[in-house]
């Protein structure tokens, strides 16, 4: 066998190799455009595939009920719901609404911490998808300067 | 953008806590600079946490994150010593990456 035809093998193997390593539910790597850039809560819902999520207590969505700065509002997110793989961060009223998607394995916790942008006053909502299906539990935020600028 | 982030990993009764900061300008595309011009969107699209190398979150994010993100999250199944790293990746194919070691609290 000739050096280049060796070589050319190995990279193929390699590459199957990297193939194996798919990442979690092989679902990022690809971001998720149509739901990132829709100007509709119901278009970024469509986008993530939640197609009329349930509101469920089993979601503890923690954030202000009035934030002095809408560029950064501090909001944590915890879903009780069994099997949780993902969670999904909504403000209505920004210009594009969806702000985060998170996909958990399993060993982490469906619990996150950070910090968003809020236009105005709005519904916040964190949608979970759990064993194939959508949760949701939304709060009021009141916005006393809108931070999408 | 090196050292542009920042990390801590703490187990304290059997759960890790991750907490994370990166600078990035995280422009939205609809903000105008000083000589009125529009700032392009520039914004964080995918951030990766990894514990001992394995995937174990992925984040697919908007312009909706605030400037100079900050995360935490929690893992229950690392042991003082592991290694946690976080990478992201942003519109324009910029990225960075940072690991660090669970400290037991």
């Amino acid at each position: 066998m000739n050096d280049s035809r060796r070589s050319f093998i190995q990279a193929g193997v390699a590459l199957l190799g990297l193939m194996a390593l798919a990442p979690l539910k092989a679902l990022a790597a690809i971001w998720n455009k149509p739901a990132f850039e829709s100007t509709s809560v119901d278009g970024a819902l469509a986008g993530l595939d939640a197609k009329s999520p349930q509101p469920s207590k089993d979601i503890v969505l923690s954030a202000p009920d009035l934030a002095e700065n809408g560029a950064i509002v501090q909001i944590e997110v915890e879903s009780r719901i069994p099997n949780t793989e993902a969670i999904a961060i909504i403000s209505d009223k920004n210009p594009t609404p969806l702000i985060a998607n998170f996909v958990f394995s399993e060993g982490v916790d469906p619990y996150v911490v950070t910090r968003i942008k809020m236009a105005e006053t709005s519904e916040l909502r964190a949608v979970v998808k759990a064993g194939g299906r959508y949760f949701m539990a939304s709060r009021k935020v009141e916005v006393a300067v809108g931070g999408c600028g | 953008m090196a050292n542009g982030m920042k990390i801590r990993a703490q187990l304290k009764n059997g759960v890790t806590e991750v907490k994370v900061l990166m600078s990035h300008p995280m422009e939205t595309g609809r903000r105008k600079n000083d000589f009125g011009e529009l700032e392009p969107a520039h914004f964080i699209q995918l951030v990766t946490a990894t514990l001992n190398g394995k995937t174990v979150m992925e984040a697919q994010w908007g312009t909706g994150i605030s400037k100079n993100p900050y995360l935490t999250f929690r893992l229950r199944n690392a042991k003082a010593g592991d290694r946690i790293g976080v990478r992201w990746t942003d519109n324009k194919g910029q990225g960075d990456a940072i690991e660090t070691e669970v400290i037991s609290a």
